[in-house]
């Protein structure tokens, strides 16, 4: 989706990190990226590239770590592992499940200097 | 001062006042338009010292949720029960909007935060039912967020214990990641968008409290089965309420205002009640 405006947050945060932690350089980004938070990588890569041109994190490498899905099944009313957002619960075979996790895109940690 | 981001002086009544800071920029208009296409690029001087590991451990968009906080903060403060529309262009969220204005005739106070962006059509159209309306044009932006969400409600008169309507850019993708602080989302889908929308952007349906099927009045025109976009919402959002409606005969509207009443009275009555419990804690504090 909007990988831009995710990057965009992503530069707003390092330079808020920066002024607090005292950095002005970045020269790894650590995130991660839930398999169900409708983030599409190679886009933002793209982004983060064009993004951090001019900025404390110009040439950072960006290391994305994928979280694995899971849903909450109201057949069995527990939380189940999800392999895809549409799939059918894998213990029951039901369909009414909301996703609980895999949804996160977080900022692990930062490698400065 | 702008109490949302602390920036000097700037309301959307100054004309033409350009002001950018190191986390934003944005161009007030003296015609009720908050504009967000321009601006200059970020400049920074990068240093040389030695590399070392900084846990950060936050959200990407923590920044929008700490707007989106303040907002909902500001909401339950006034009473203000807040909507976000969300759907596809052309869905008939403006058209919503204006037979919704007209039903409740000043019912509650209402006002309306319009988001497109380019033009302030659709503020003036929401003008013209005597409702107040401030127009967001976003630029390239493809969302509305909840920063732009904070300055708008600086022009908007104060809606204490009213309804603030917003309507999202037409885009079933991005607006769906970004909390506005609004109290209920509701997604629109039109009957001649296909029956399996949800299942293509489910983002957006998943986060939906309610979702109006629009254009009812469409229904003997065309082929499409009401019960595939049931069984499609329900893959992707099993808690979603679903409600029929025309807003050009009118069809089905009476169920969406009584929704609407139904979630402000439950939204009121909550906030009454945390009200009641602190005025208790702080008359119990001065009663020994």
């Amino acid at each position: 989706m909007h990988e831009m405006a995710l990057c965009e947050s992503l530069l707003q945060a390092m330079e808020e990190a920066g002024r607090t932690n005292r950095f002005t350089r970045v020269r790894r980004v650590r995130l991660e990226i839930g398999r169900f938070a409708g983030v599409e990588v190679e886009a933002l890569r793209f982004g983060f590239d064009v993004v951090m041109r001019g900025s404390l994190a110009e040439g950072a490498e960006l290391v994305v770590q994928e979280v694995p899905g899971r849903g909450w099944c109201f057949g069995c009313n527990d939380t189940v592992p999800l392999e895809h957002r549409l799939d059918s619960c894998p213990r029951c075979g039901g369909d009414r499940i909301q996703p609980s996790g895999g949804t996160e895109m977080t900022i692990k940690d930062l490698e400065v200097e | 001062m702008c109490t949302v981001c602390g920036c000097s002086g700037a309301t959307v009544g100054d004309k033409d006042h350009h002001h950018g800071h190191d986390d934003h920029d944005h161009h007030h208009h003296d015609s009720g338009v908050l504009d967000y296409g321009a601006g200059p690029a970020h400049a920074h001087a990068p240093g040389l010292s030695q590399t070392r590991m900084v846990e950060i451990e936050r959200g990407i968009l923590s920044k929008n949720d700490s707007y989106a906080a303040d907002n909902r903060a500001l909401f339950e403060r006034r009473g203000i029960f807040a909507v976000n529309l969300l759907s596809s262009p052309g869905a008939g969220k403006t058209t919503l909007l204006v037979a919704t204005l007209t039903a409740l005739a000043g019912r509650w106070p209402v006002g309306v935060i319009e988001g497109d962006q380019q033009t302030s059509n659709d503020a003036e159209r929401i003008r013209a039912t005597g409702a107040p309306a401030v127009q967001i044009n976003t630029g390239k932006g493809c969302h509305l967020d909840a920063h732009m969400v904070g300055h708008a409600m600086e022009s908007l008169p104060t809606l204490d214990d009213g309804v603030l309507f917003i309507e999202n850019v037409g885009n079933l993708v991005c607006p769906a990641a970004f909390d506005l602080g609004e109290a209920k989302r509701v997604v629109l889908l039109s009957l001649t968008e296909g029956e399996d929308k949800p299942l293509k952007y489910p983002d957006i349906f998943a986060g939906a409290d309610l979702v109006l099927i629009t254009k009812a009045d469409l229904v003997p025109h065309l082929d499409v089965d009401l019960g595939a976009i049931d069984r499609a919402l329900a893959r992707v959002n099993p808690r979603a309420e679903t409600l029929l409606v025309s807003s050009r005969d009118g069809a089905g509207m009476a169920g969406w205002l009584g929704w609407l009443e139904a979630r402000r009275r439950d939204a009121l009555r909550t906030l009454a009640a945390q009200a009641e419990a602190r005025a208790a804690a702080l008359r119990a504090a001065v009663a020994e």
